[in-house]
C-alpha cells in the first residue's frame, strides 16, 4: 500500500484575479521505504506539491492520501499533530530553532509528542550520532555550519519516527562535501529505520542518489522514472 | 522546555528585550512615584485638617451626632477616660463641651460657639495656645475665656474686657454668665475665626448646667495608619448601647468627597500615561510578531499547535512584563523613600498660607507597598493583554505564506 497517494491534485493562486496554476492534475504514488527525488524547473510546482502532501497547503482539487487518511478532512489542529506524528520537514535554509542546542533541537517535536525525557534524550542522541555530530551536541545552531545544521534538521526531522520526509532542496545552500555527506546519512536512514524520503531538487548530486525520479513540467508529471543503479558516495 | 524556550528567546534580540522592560520600568515608576505624591500629600493635608479641630475620631453620645444636641451630651467617665490608659492606640482623650450660645457686650450681640476645653489636653492635640496672639492661654479651671479674633473684632472686645454670654443649657436650664476675656486666638479659617469662644470644660460645664458632662471626647491616635485598629479597639471596648464613635470620613464627608474627586481627576492622568507606555509596549510586540512570521511557520509546520506556540509567545511577554515590573518597584522605592525623608517644600504665597494654618507647607510622599504591587499589577496586566496581539496574529497563520515573509 502507497504511503503516499495524490490523486488529480490541482492548485491555482489568485484564481479570481489572474489565475496562475502551479499544478494541474498530479497523481502520484509513493510506496514506503522509497527514496525519490521531484525534479523540474523553476516554477515547476515541486515546492507547491511539497507543502500540499505535507499538509502546509491546501489544494485547490483533488485528494491527498496519507498513510490511508485523507488529509484534507483534517481540521487545523489535527493536520498539526498530524505533520507532527507522521511528517519530518527538511528545509532548504536549515530552520533550526535558534535559542535551542543541537540535542534540544532534535528532542523538539518529540517534546510535543509528549514522549518521557529519558527517551527523547535516548533517541536524540542516537540520531546526533547517526548523522555524525556527536560531539555537538550542546552547540546551538549559530555555532554550526550550513552542513551541520542541515545534519541537525535531518534527525530532528527523523526523531518523531514519521512515516515519510519531505526534504525542499535539502542541499541548496551547502558544499560539494556537505552534501555528499548528507546524502550519504539520508540514504543510509532510509535503509536503516526504513523511512520514507520524498525531495525536491535541481541539484544533479542528489537527482543521481534517488531511486526513483519524478519529474514535473508547468505542473504535471512528464516522466516518472526508477534509476536501477543509483550513484553512491 | 516551554519556559526555557520563552525564557532563551526573551534574550536573542537583547536591545528589545531592554527597551520592553525599560518602558515598562518606567510605566511602573511614574505610576508609583506619582501616586506617593499624590496620596502623601491627601494623606498630610487630612492629617493637617483633622488634627486642627476634631481628631481621626471622635466619642459621643449615642443620638448626639444626628442632632448636636447638648441634651444628648454624656458624662465623662472614667471608663471613657481610661480608653488612653488600656489601650495602646488611643494616645489622649480630648473632652470638650459644645454648645451655642450669644455673647454680648454693651448694645452687640453675636451668636458664637461655645467650646468647653482641658486647656493642658486641647493644647497637646490642637497647638491651640499657639494662635494666640494677645492675652494669656486658659489655664485648667480658668473663669476666663478665649475670643477668636473674628468674635473679638465684631464685639469690640479686647483681653481684660468681659463678655456677656447667655444660652439655653442642659435640658432647658437658663445659662448665663460674665466671663473675662484672657486671649486672643486668631484662625486662618474664617468660618471658624468668626464664631469660637473657648471656655474651662468646668466653666463650661457650669455655665450650661451640665457638671461632669462632655458632648465629645476627640480620640488622639498616632497617624492615620492607627485608625483600622481603633476601630477595632473601639468596637470592642465601647458600650454601644449608649456610646457611638465617628471617624474623620462621618465628621468631614466633604474631605473625603474632596479627595475622591482629585483622585477621578487623576484617573485620567494614570489613564494617559498607560496609553502612552501600552503604545510603546505594543509598538515592540507588534514588531517583534512581524519578525517573527516565518519562525512561526516553522514551528507550526514541524507540529507546534497554534495554542502553545501562542503561550510561548504570551509566556515571553509575561516575562518581560515581570521583569520590567520588578525592576519598577526597585527602582521606585529609593525615590518614594527619599520623598518621604525630603519633602518636596512649597514656597510663595501657598506656603504662606498653608503656615497660616499651622501646616507645614510640604508635599511628603507616601511610602506604601500596596502602592508598588497595584501599579506594577496594573502595568503587567496591561502588557499581559497586548501579548495577546501575536497569539491573534498566530491563530490566523497560514505556514506557507509565513515562511514566504
Amino acid at each position: 500500500m502507497a504511503v503516499i497517494t495524490t490523486r488529480g491534485i490541482t492548485k491555482t493562486y489568485n484564481p479570481d484575479t489572474i489565475p496562475v496554476h502551479a499544478l494541474n492534475g498530479v497523481d502520484l504514488d509513493i510506496e514506503k521505504g522509497e527514496f525519490t527525488a521531484i525534479v523540474g524547473p523553476s516554477g515547476s510546482g515541486k515546492t507547491t506539491l511539497l507543502n500540499i502532501i505535507g499538509g502546509l497547503d491546501r489544494p485547490s482539487e483533488g485528494k491527498v492520501i496519507v498513510g490511508g487518511q485523507p488529509i484534507e478532512e483534517l481540521s487545523e489542529n489535527k493536520l498539526i499533530d498530524f505533520r507532527k506524528d507522521h511528517i519530518g520537514f527538511v528545509f532548504q535554509a536549515y530552520n533550526l530553532i535558534p535559542v535551542l542546542t543541537a540535542l534540544e533541537n532534535v528532542e523538539f517535536v518529540m517534546l510535543l509528542q509528549k514522549r518521557p525525557a529519558a527517551e527523547r534524550r535516548e533517541r536524540a542522541m542516537e540520531l546526533l550520532r547517526a548523522v555524525g555530530l556527536e560531539d555537538k551536541v550542546n552547540k546551538r545552531p549559530s555555532e554550526l555550519s550550513g552542513g551541520q545544521q542541515q545534519r541537525v534538521a535531518v534527525a530532528r526531522a527523523l526523531a518523531p519516527k514519521p512515516t515519510f520526509i519531505l526534504a525542499d532542496e535539502p542541499t541548496a545552500n551547502l558544499d560539494s562535501t556537505s552534501t555528499a555527506q548528507l546524502l550519504d546519512i539520508m540514504a543510509e536512514l532510509n535503509h536503516r529505520e526504513s523511512v520514507t524520503f520524498l525531495f525536491s531538487t535541481h541539484d544533479q548530486r542528489v537527482i543521481d542518489r534517488a531511486r526513483r525520479i519524478v519529474t514535473l513540467v508547468d505542473g504535471r508529471i512528464d516522466e516518472d522514472v526508477q534509476q536501477s543503479q543509483p550513484a553512491t558516495s | 522546555m516551554i519556559f526555557k524556550l520563552a525564557w532563551r528567546n526573551i534574550w536573542r534580540n537583547r536591545r528589545r528585550t531592554f527597551i520592553t522592560a525599560a518602558s515598562i520600568l518606567f510605566a511602573v515608576m511614574f505610576a508609583s512615584v506619582m501616586e506617593s505624591l499624590q496620596r502623601g500629600a491627601w494623606n498630610n493635608m487630612i492629617n493637617n485638617v483633622v488634627n486642627f479641630y476634631y481628631g481621626y475620631a471622635q466619642v459621643h453620645q449615642r443620638d448626639y451626632w444626628e442632632d448636636k444636641s447638648l441634651d444628648l451630651a454624656m458624662p465623662l467617665t472614667d471608663s471613657l477616660q481610661a480608653l488612653a490608659a488600656n489601650t495602646e492606640v488611643v494616645e489622649a482623650i480630648v473632652p470638650r463641651l459644645e454648645s451655642f450660645g450669644l455673647a454680648s457686650t454693651g448694645d452687640q450681640t453675636f451668636g458664637v460657639m461655645v467650646v468647653g476645653i482641658d486647656p493642658e489636653r486641647e493644647q497637646a492635640f490642637t497647638g491651640l495656645a499657639d494662635r494666640l496672639y494677645e492675652g494669656a492661654y486658659l489655664k485648667p479651671g480658668d473663669d476666663g475665656a478665649l475670643l477668636a479674633s473674628g468674635v473679638a473684632d465684631r464685639l469690640n472686645l479686647g483681653v481684660g474686657d468681659t463678655v456677656l454670654l447667655i444660652s439655653q443649657g442642659y435640658h432647658g436650664v437658663n445659662a448665663a454668665g460674665k466671663y473675662p476675656v484672657r486671649g486672643l486666638i486668631d484662625f486662618p479659617s474664617p468660618e471658624l475665626d468668626k464664631q469660637l469662644l473657648y471656655l474651662s470644660l468646668p466653666t463650661a460645664q457650669y455655665f450650661y448646667g451640665a457638671t461632669g458632662m462632655v458632648t465629645t471626647a476627640a480620640l488622639q491616635i498616632r497617624n492615620a495608619d492607627a485608625l483600622p485598629r481603633l476601630k477595632r479597639t473601639l468596637s470592642a471596648e465601647l458600650d454601644t448601647t449608649y456610646y457611638a464613635w465617628h471617624d474623620w470620613t462621618e465628621m468631614m464627608p466633604e474631605l473625603l468627597e474632596a479627595k475622591a474627586l482629585d483622585s477621578a481627576g487623576n484617573v485620567i492622568v494614570y489613564l494617559l500615561l498607560y496609553l502612552i507606555i501600552a503604545f510603546g509596549i505594543f509598538g515592540t510586540i507588534l514588531m517583534m510578531t512581524q519578525e517573527r512570521q516565518y519562525e512561526f511557520g516553522i514551528l507550526t509546520s514541524i507540529g507546534m499547535r497554534r495554542g502553545r506556540l501562542g503561550s510561548v509567545i504570551w509566556l515571553e511577554t509575561v516575562m518581560l512584563g515581570i521583569i520590567g515590573a520588578v525592576a519598577g518597584i526597585l527602582v521606585s522605592i529609593p525615590i518614594v523613600y527619599y520623598l518621604k525623608r525630603n519633602p518636596i517644600q512649597f514656597s510663595g504665597a501657598y506656603a504662606t498660607m498653608l503656615e497660616q494654618y499651622g501646616f507645614e507647607p510640604i508635599f511628603p510622599a507616601q511610602f506604601d507597598w500596596n502602592i508598588f504591587g497595584t501599579q506594577a499589577l496594573l502595568v503587567f496586566i496591561v502588557t499581559a493583554l497586548l501579548g495577546l496581539y501575536p497569539l491573534w496574529r498566530i491563530s490566523r497563520l497560514k505556514p506557507v505564506e509565513a515562511m514566504r515573509a
